[in-house]
């Protein structure tokens, strides 16, 4: 992570040139410089072999063609011959050496972007569409690639060829070879406007890329819905509108190339046209044979691709200057969850999870709102289960999602077995703290990878860790009641996720409850984990669960009753606290809120009865306790005017 | 094997008829995108041939100068031909170079045009591709489809028409000015096309294959890759990240490797074509210079013989970077025919009928529905649902209620029997009819980017914010909605964001209510809703369902409280049919059922 490391601290991208700005991809390009460097003396022969030509027309045009001596053609001819197999196999050299390479760097800032991706926290996942992030890591890269090995190349050796084409065209005329050069200068100055101008337009076509790119894939993701409420036409509508802005900005970004290559064609032509008078003039002037004149239209011809080429390589070079803005605006993102540089390690694992004073708002919450969780005190022992009880957006799973850091606490702190999760390393940290999420992602792999992803270690051909593994694969899908996998056409071993079979809800979330319980750890949190599953499943998860939750620490976030009661303890989180820990029959007992919470229609409905069975109950005590205490007042009346008495006496 | 449609996508090894197939259909799109561009596309090709010819006019003029021009001078100091020559020359300039950026505008808008409209056409068809087509063929690789596919084309467009154009044009008019001006040096050129066309054969039947291996590997890295960014959280619960590394390590390889083939290949290819013009180069100048030596060729001419030999050769290298564009772009253009050919298991009907005001009487007429031969969800299926009843559906998983509802929400259409909505059978409803009468909100509550406001907007697009607001009070949503740091103009973000699952699956709620159909299918829509939430649903429920049909799949039973009739379903079948109380008092299933959850309550 070193290069991400550097990078961060480098200035931002605003204020580099575009020389530099792309200077900060060498980290991941440094091994395949040399093969560039090979690459581009190969090119640089190239050039200079293909300026020989005219050099060697000019010697027989002005030799054997003016004395009408046919011997001294065949030589020249075999020379030009010679050269020209020279320059053809230069271009393949140049070809072999940098392309490889090429493809090398292009795949390092793949892997390498990748990681920082899959390290960065969830947060900044939260922020960016993966159509962005996608755009970066597949076409940005490519343009990345392509331009190392073929526009950067090309663009310093052609710059060269035109400057040495230059001086051999000073050489055989310094007057023709000043007015080559002069004409030449409009396209310098017309190449630094371009560059101004497009630079600007390319990184705005490529955000708009991304932006469509977003628009097809929640098109894509959200078919059901669109479906349900037939708004193909409506989600058209607004896919249209970004593929137009799409379009105007392309067609501006099309204006801005036109305008170049207008240069481009008239610059040289027009240079040829003069020269073409000029070189007239000096002939007969008999300042320049009819040799060097040829040499001198085939020298410049040799130069019309190069210079040609250098629009093109230009835009090509501010496209990737903009791809790797955008590379590096992934990669200088500071992760703000990392291992800690000498992390602990919990001594003896129990599976104690402690909350102090744990906080944790969203950085752009506004300031005058309370924390999202304001000050959580809990204490799990081990062996314990706790159920998470509050209502929607009280903060649950928020609080859950702090146990792994997949956010980091705002204030405060959590303690696994007595050490902050902070000083532990994330994977130590994700080793012993198992999740099963609400919404279960399953991975495009068999459902037995997929059930087995929290065991790494069973990724052996070893006979006994097989065993092992098909033991703990057998156990977690009988606790999670997920025998229809052993009904997939491939058994375990059938394909799911994007790229293969698709699950039903419940199906998916009982892999996934199964995925936690074959982790292993010492502790397991449970996000409603049962959420999509029927009565009967449930009630069997349910009880398969309460044999795992016996020796392992449980944090279940719960919304009914059914699940509650697999918990020895209940908290209930109320305006970001937990105001009350106990029993589930302690806390209906005693809570208002919790009754609110967790008692659904018809229970509701109960427990209205039974209040007001309680209240009658009540208030007949109460008339009890009345009667009661009026007599007993009337004695400490009668007491207090005793005292009275004795007091006025 | 089939290779209709999306079939056989994956295969690199098709018969020959296979290959034709597939081509003769990209073919076709390629022809329905072009035809409604076709007059653009003339006056675009007009306007190059006539700015090509004044580029290639170039060595003529020279030879022309200095040929005629330079005697004039020399001999008689008549400076006249050289000014016309050089006018001439200054004048072809400037005008072929105006009307090549012209040529480049156009070319732009058309190209554009050609994409928007293929955009819209995928975009538009793979929302009108059924649920079970999206089912199968996985979100990673229609999306692929409609990214790095159309990118190919778009570069194909972009740039390679382009350089195709101009080039071969570029190469046409050199070798027409060359005969004219020589023919002999034609025939030089013209043994030189041998060797050029059995390279670029050889070319482009290695490259083919290789150019579809590309597209494999970049659309499972693509694949992979989506997958870990919007499954982050169980990679990192579940450190996963070090085998992810590796495995997409292992794609970004195979991706690198393809690549690198399909560039060796070019490492050949494009030297072999400066090859072939550097020796038709010398040939040329051999035969070339004999004849100025015997004096049948001017010396003027032999300049400009060479500059037409090697400008012929000069496009060959762009020529080459077409056929890399060519190559992807046809291999994304076969894929989207695919998926274009692919016609919709769900059609819209031909001639729909209207129903301007659904009663909500739905009815099964002996339906039967199956994937295929083996999994026969619904064998056959009878019921009738009277207008305004709301209907409990409960059954194990798998018992076919899901099947259920979305066939009544046409998701899916039955593979014999029909279902009616007032008696007009689904597949002839008008679709616009259709959805404004049927409404199905299911469990998995997705929220496109936008504002909270928009999502719930999404049922009624025309809604008013007091009527997007009523909806979100109507069921409860109004509270936490306000509570988020922009109220109902948070951006919701991606996926969701920090909008919890319950909380969505209000949204998704106000979404339906706002929507106001006939019938309302609930599927699950309540499963991840807390007690209080569920139960505010629930009594906005009871108002909202009051004179609507309603079909609701619900694993809590508290749901049933508020059906009219409870309809217990068992491998596709209804076992108990009646309203709650009646089954409740009875002994069958849902007796059983309801009682353990009795049980499970306190």
């Amino acid at each position: 992570m070193s290069t991400a490391e550097t990078s961060a601290a480098a200035p931002r991208k605003s204020e580099l040139s575009t020389f530099r700005a792309i200077a900060r991809i060498y980290p991941y390009a440094k091994p395949a410089v040399p093969w560039i460097i090979g690459g581009m003396i190969a090119a640089l022969a190239a050039g200079v072999v293909s300026l020989l030509i005219p050099i060697v027309l000019q010697g027989l045009v002005d030799g054997p063609l003016t004395d009408g001596n046919p011997v001294g053609i065949w030589p020249a001819v075999a020379l030009v011959l010679v050269l020209g197999v020279v320059e053809a196999a230069m271009i393949m050299l140049r070809r072999w050496l940098v392309l490889t390479p090429g493809t090398h760097i292009e795949a390092r800032m793949r892997n390498g972007l990748y990681a920082k991706l899959q390290d960065l926290p969830v947060a900044f996942h939260d922020r960016w569409q993966s159509g962005q992030l996608l755009s970066r890591a597949v076409s940005d890269l490519n343009l990345i690639r392509r331009w190392i090995s073929f526009g950067l190349v090309l663009l310093i050796v052609n710059i060269i060829t035109i400057l040495i084409g230059i001086v051999v065209l000073l050489n055989w005329s310094v007057w023709l070879g000043l007015l080559f050069f002069v004409t030449s200068i409009p396209i310098w100055v017309y190449g630094y406007v371009f560059e101004k101008k497009y630079s600007v337009i390319a990184r705005r076509v490529q955000d708009q890329q991304g932006d469509l790119a977003t628009a097809v894939e929640e098109s894509v993701h959200g078919i059901r819905v669109l479906k349900a409420f037939g708004r193909g036409r409506h989600s058209l509508l607004k896919f249209a509108d970004q593929a137009e802005m799409l379009r105007t900005l392309e067609i501006r970004k099309a204006k801005a190339i036109a305008g170049i290559w207008f240069w481009l064609v008239l610059i040289p032509d027009a240079a040829f046209a003069l020269s073409l008078l000029g070189g007239v003039a000096l002939a007969a002037a008999d300042q320049l044979t009819v040799g060097q004149l040829l040499a001198y239209f085939a020298t410049a011809t040799v130069l019309r691709f190069p210079i040609e080429s250098i629009g093109f390589l230009l835009a090509m070079t501010f496209d990737t200057r903009s791809a790797v803005d955008r590379f590096f605006d992934v990669m200088d993102e500071v992760n703000t969850i990392t291992d800690p540089e000498h992390p602990a390690t919990v001594e003896r694992p129990a599976g104690r999870l402690v909350f102090e004073d744990a906080r944790f708002r969203y950085q752009d919450a506004p300031g005058d709102q309370r924390d999202q969780l304001d000050g959580i005190d809990l204490e799990l022992e081990p062996g314990e289960t706790m159920a998470l009880v509050g209502i929607t957006g009280s903060g649950k799973t928020t609080l859950t999602a702090l146990t792994t850091r997949l956010y980091d606490v705002t204030g405060g702190r959590i303690l696994l077995d007595g050490v902050d999760i902070r000083d532990l390393t994330r994977e130590e940290l994700r080793r012993r703290i198992a999740m099963a999420f609400e919404d279960a992602t399953l991975f495009s792999s068999s459902v037995r990878d997929n059930v087995l992803l929290g065991r790494p270690e069973f990724a052996s051909d070893d006979p006994a860790v097989v065993a092992e593994a098909d033991r703990v694969l057998a156990e977690a899908l009988d606790i999670a009641q997920a025998g229809f996998v052993y009904d997939l056409p491939d058994g375990a071993d059938t394909v799911v996720g994007e790229e293969g079979m698709s699950l039903s809800g419940g199906q998916r979330q009982r892999l996934a409850l199964a995925r936690a319980v074959a982790a292993k750890p010492e502790v397991l949190v449970l996000d409603d984990p049962l959420s999509a599953l029927d009565v009967d499943t449930e009630a069997l998860v349910e009880a398969a669960l309460r044999r795992v939750l016996a020796t392992t620490t449980g944090l279940i976030v719960a919304h009914r009753p059914s699940t509650v009661q697999m918990a020895d303890r209940v908290a209930l989180l109320e305006e970001g606290r937990i105001t009350d820990v106990g029993t589930h029959s302690e806390l209906l007992a005693r809570n208002e809120h919790y009754r609110y919470v967790i008692s659904s229609l018809e229970d509701e409905e109960l427990a209205q009865a039974e209040r007001e069975a309680r209240d009658l109950r009540l208030a007949e005590e109460a008339s009890r306790v009345q009667e009661a205490t009026a007599r007993e007042s009337r004695v400490i009346d009668k007491d207090g005017f005793e005292r009275d008495g004795e007091v006025k006496r | 094997m089939s290779v209709v449609g999306v079939a056989g996508e994956e295969r690199d090894n098709y018969t020959k008829d296979e290959s034709r197939q597939i081509r003769r259909r990209s073919l076709r799109l390629l022809g329905s995108l072009l035809r409604p561009v076709r007059g653009r596309i003339i006056v675009a090709m007009v306007v190059v041939v006539f700015s090509t010819a004044l580029q290639v006019a170039g060595p003529a003029l020279i030879a022309l100068g200095i040929d005629r021009g330079l005697p004039a001078v020399a001999d008689n100091g008549d400076w006249m031909p050289i000014a016309l020559i050089v006018g001439g020359f200054v004048f072809a300039a400037l005008v072929g170079a105006a009307t090549i950026a012209w040529y480049q505008v156009m070319s732009a808008r058309i190209s554009q045009a050609i994409l928007i409209d293929l955009r819209k056409r995928v975009f538009l068809h793979t929302q009108n591709l059924s649920l079970e087509f999206h089912e199968s063929y996985t979100s990673g690789r229609i999306i692929s489809r409609q990214t790095s596919d159309l990118d190919s084309i778009r570069e194909l467009l972009d740039s390679g028409i382009n350089q195709l154009v101009s080039g071969l044009l570029y190469m046409g008019f050199t070798a027409g000015a060359l005969i004219l001006l020589d023919a002999p040096s034609g025939l030089v050129l013209a043994a030189a096309l041998i060797p050029l066309l059995m390279l670029t054969r050889w070319f482009q039947v290695r490259s083919q294959k290789m150019f579809r291996l590309t597209r494999v590997a970049s659309a499972r890295l693509i694949v992979h890759f989506v997958e870990t960014m919007t499954g982050i959280r169980a990679v990192k619960a579940f450190r996963k990240e070090p085998r992810n590394a590796r495995e997409f390590g292992d794609h970004v390889e195979s991706y690198r490797d393809a690549n690198a083939r399909v560039i060796r290949l070019f490492g050949i290819f494009d030297p072999g074509l400066v090859l072939i013009g550097n020796v038709a180069v010398a040939g040329a100048l051999l035969w070339g210079a004999f004849r100025v030596v015997d004096g049948s060729l001017q010396i003027g001419v032999l300049i400009a013989v060479l500059l037409y030999v090697r400008n012929f050769f000069g496009p060959a290298e762009e020529m080459a970077m077409f056929y890399n564009s060519y190559q992807s772009a046809a291999a994304a253009l076969e894929k989207i025919s695919g998926v274009l050919e692919e016609s919709p298991s769900v059609p819209d009907p031909t001639t729909p009928i209207d129903l301007w005001q659904a009663k909500g009487h739905v009815r099964f007429e002996s339906v039967r529905f199956a994937y295929n031969d083996e999994t026969v969800v619904l064998p056959d299926f009878d019921l009738d649902i009277p207008a305004g009843q709301t209907i409990a559906l409960v059954g194990t998983t798998g018992a076919g209620k899901s099947t259920l509802a979305k066939l009544i929400a046409r998701f899916y259409d039955p593979s014999e029997g029909r279902v009616t909505l007032d008696g007009v059978d689904l597949r002839k409803l008008h679709p616009k009819d259709l959805r404004r009468a049927i409404v199905m909100v299911t469990q998995e509550a997705y929220l496109f980017s936008g504002t909270v406001a928009d999502n719930i907007a999404l049922g009624k697009p025309d809604a008013t914010r007091e009527e997007v607001e009523a909806a979100a009070r109507a069921v409860g949503a109004h509270e936490f909605i306000t509570s988020l740091p922009n109220g109902y103009d948070t951006d919701v973000n991606k996926r969701g964001g920090r909008v919890s699952a319950g909380q969505r699956q209000l949204i998704s709620f106000a979404r339906a209510f706002l929507a106001d159909p006939t019938v309302l299918i609930l599927d699950e829509a309540t499963a991840s809703l807390d007690i209080p939430s569920e139960r505010l649903v629930q009594e906005a429920l009871q108002t909202l369902l009051a004179d609507r049909t309603a079909v609701i799949i619900a694993h809590r039973l508290s749901t049933v409280a508020i059906a009219d009739r409870v309809l217990v379903m068992e491998h596709g079948r209804i076992i108990e049919d009646g309203s709650p109380a009646e089954l409740i008092a009875g002994a069958g299933k849902f007796a059983q059922l309801h009682a353990a959850w009795r049980e499970s309550l306190v």
